[in-house]
């Protein structure tokens, strides 16, 4: 293989590891925006968080990060059932989305100001065997923490569409993202949904926030430059579809990587949405959205 | 590399819009009448205090002259992109204020640092800047952090009439505004490559490398340096194998540094503007068994023990950076800020952010004009900081060109060593050590 077809593997290799990373990082994201309506601009610092806590288990527990999310897991889910309990439900109906970018601002901000005050602002990052290690096959090297990632992403990912697709609970989900008060009419308890979900959501996010923290050095502050990103693959993923922010990851993730190696980085990002605007001019709804769009 | 660093955009677009919508937001109409009203009466303020400033500015309890503090304003980024930096700025400044209090304060008036933070936000600084000048009646200003927020806060401080000395300004895009109240303590940003380039052109050719990369974020910081040491080592028989420049707001470097690592180019330089750059390119070295023969990146590696927890210590070894200051520099006011700063702050002086010895370096500037000209008077401190007069700060001597820039400048490399961080070159340099060449492998 030529040196230039070397990279071009080398970078779709990356970009699907990659993918699967920002794809846990986005899960948590479009289920809350597919049900609740809600864009939740705190997902950026919720995944700082997360790693934040699995920093904390790692450092003075001596945890393994994948150990450590059967702690940060359930913390975040908390987390996030409180935050829906405490500013989200509290939104008016018909100013729901509007408003939730203002309030989960103000939570990201909260967090990112709490953060700064009990770990500094210097960067840290998190440290484990496999963080620097790498498997040689056929010619590649692939990140042990890339291929980890990626098979929690699988699995993590697998689970929540399980709930969402096999279960009463996740009929329940649905229902309330095809219509609020159809949903409610059959009996559908759709605050409590919501509350879940909200809760699953940002749940998810601590895996993603795990393996963020350990690919990149982070400080209380790196939310932000993630928000954008994720947004972007929940919109061309569909929202609300779980295996549409996997797709929609990859799809991003290889395309600008490939951009990067065949004609320069600073390209990727413009190569890209292009290819998005494309997508959403012949889909609106995304690559994996419903067209059947929430009736309110 | 701490020199003028121009941290630039790498908070996002969509952060600054949501930072205005939320603010515009939440306060609603009565918010927007009152703002409207607001604005007006700042601007009358302001004017006013703009005429003011050009004869005789105010300083806090100006009835009490030789007893009543000096306000001094700063805007710094406590939160947001640049706020490693900014806290680091903030100590620097601090530990001035502190130092020049203990030795009788300016002209007899005790100091009192008014510091508020921008949010790493170029529109917030701007506002900082005249809220410091026209409400709070700073007496002086010191410069904020990045040649980004300099440029806006440099301007507002011309429009009052103040002068302006800053530590991290140092980008040519400040420089070309050809403002005559800008001063950069700090070395020029373009040169700061230099000294590593040409002790790699002076190897010996066995020893030299023969190909070289060159990734670089957009940045007004790091891009000036690239080509100014390519073009020393294209002369030496350097061959270029990777030119590439990528966004600020990258956040996955994985690709790059994949393509840096195929071209196997025997020595790179980096142009990265933190940490999080610099850590993500070392990692996927690591993860690519890429071992360069020559590391050295524009910032990140000056961050002390930032720097040793991101990457690791087995992974310091041999990794450069340009600077023109680092804990050790043997200078006595820089020993007894160390010093001071350790008391203060805790932690070990190898520890000690070199953006601490930049504000620090403003400081003493500012102090040695007001003392020469006699009082707070801004033009006079301007004319004398373009006087050609050689000034004296931890850093070293400071003498400012009619931009501002400084000429007295020396730029060094620095090299972790054995999880010490020492001065390499110039290798003829008063207290620069051994080069450790070729770079020990990864976790070594």
């Amino acid at each position: 293989m030529s040196p230039l077809g070397t990279q071009v593997v080398q970078a779709v290799v990356d970009g699907v590891l990659t993918g699967g990373v920002y794809a846990l990082m986005a899960a948590g994201l479009t289920l809350i925006f597919g049900v609740m309506d809600i864009i939740n601009i705190a997902q950026g610092i919720l995944v700082v968080l997360g790693a934040y806590l699995s920093y904390l288990l790692s450092v003075h527990l001596g945890l393994d990060l994948f150990v450590g999310l059967v702690v940060t897991v359930p913390a975040l889910f908390v987390v996030g059932v409180v935050v829906e309990w405490a500013f989200m439900r509290r939104l008016a109906e018909r100013e729901r989305t509007a408003m939730s970018i203002l309030v989960t601002y103000a939570v990201a901000l909260v967090i990112e100001g709490l953060l700064s005050v009990g770990f500094g602002t210097n960067y840290v990052e998190l440290n484990a065997w496999y963080v620097n290690r790498s498997v040689h096959l056929l010619g590649f090297y692939l990140p042990d923490i890339y291929l980890f990632g990626f098979a929690l992403a699988a699995v993590l990912l697998g689970a929540l569409y399980a709930v969402l697709y096999r279960t009463r609970f996740g009929a329940s989900v649905r229902a309330s993202l095809q219509d609020r008060t159809a949903a409610r009419l059959v009996g559908v308890n759709v605050e409590r949904v919501a509350t879940i979900c909200f809760g699953l959501g940002v749940a998810v996010t601590a895996a993603g926030g795990m393996v963020f923290g350990a690919t990149n050095a982070f400080n209380p502050n790196s939310g932000y430059d993630l928000i954008s990103r994720l947004l972007t693959i929940v919109i061309l993923g569909g929202l609300g579809s779980v295996g549409g922010a996997l797709g929609a990851a990859v799809l991003m993730l290889v395309i600008e990587d490939v951009v990067a190696v065949v004609w320069s980085p600073i390209w990727s990002d413009v190569v890209f949405f292009a290819v998005l605007v494309a997508v959403l001019s012949v889909r609106p709804v995304g690559l994996f959205g419903r067209t059947l769009s929430r009736a309110q | 590399m701490n020199g003028g660093r121009a941290r630039h955009c790498s908070m996002s677009p969509g952060r600054r819009a949501i930072a205005r919508s939320g603010r515009t937001s939440t306060r609603g109409r009565w918010a927007v009448r009152s703002a409207a009203a607001l604005a007006a009466l700042v601007s009358a303020v302001a004017a006013g205090a703009g005429a003011a400033a050009g004869t005789a500015p105010a300083h806090a309890g100006s009835g009490h002259a030789g007893k009543s503090p000096i306000l001094i304003g700063a805007s710094l980024s406590l939160s947001g992109d640049f706020s490693a930096d900014g806290i680091a700025f903030e100590r620097g400044y601090l530990l001035w204020q502190d130092y020049v209090n203990a030795h009788g304060g300016l002209l007899g008036h005790p100091v009192k640092m008014d510091i508020v933070s921008d949010a790493s936000s170029p529109t917030q600084v701007a506002t900082n800047y005249e809220k410091l000048i026209s409400v709070d009646h700073v007496a002086l200003t010191f410069g904020p952090f990045s040649s980004l927020l300099t440029i806006p806060a440099a301007r507002v401080a011309q429009r009052f009439g103040y002068a302006f000395v800053e530590g991290a300004g140092g980008a040519p895009s400040v420089f070309a505004m050809k403002l005559p109240n800008v001063f950069d303590v700090a070395l020029p940003v373009k040169d700061a490559l230099v000294p590593f380039a040409e002790w790699i052109a002076s190897l010996p050719k066995a020893e030299r490398p023969t190909t070289a990369a060159y990734p670089t974020s957009n940045d007004p910081f790091t891009e000036p340096q690239l080509p100014v040491a390519q073009a020393i080592l294209e002369k030496a028989g350097v061959k270029t194998v990777y030119f590439h420049v990528f966004p600020a707001e990258v956040t996955d470097y994985t690709p790059i540094a994949d393509a840096v690592a195929a071209t196997k180019a025997q020595v790179v330089l980096l142009g990265s503007v933190d940490v999080p750059t610099v850590s993500a390119f070392i990692h996927a070295f690591v993860q690519a068994h890429y071992n360069p023969k020559a590391f050295i990146a524009t910032a990140g590696p000056d961050q002390g023990a930032a720097f040793v927890d991101a990457v690791g210590k087995a992974n310091t070894g041999g990794v450069m950076v340009p600077n023109a200051w680092y804990p050790g520099y043997d200078n006595a006011t820089s020993k007894a800020m160390v010093q001071a700063y350790v008391k203060k702050y805790g932690g070990s002086p190898s520890g000690v952010n070199a953006d601490v010895a930049e504000a620090f370096s403003v400081g003493q500037v500012v102090a040695q004009a007001v003392k020469a000209t006699g009082g707070f008077d801004n033009a006079k401190i301007i004319k004398y900081l373009h006087s050609g007069v050689t000034l004296q700060s931890v850093e070293g001597p400071v003498k400012f060109d009619s931009l501002g820039e400084n000429l007295s400048s020396a730029a060094f490399a620095f090299q972790w060593q054995n999880g010490k961080f020492l001065q390499v070159l110039p290798a003829n340099a008063p207290g620069s050590v051994k080069v450790l060449y070729p770079k020990p492998n990864w976790g070594a």
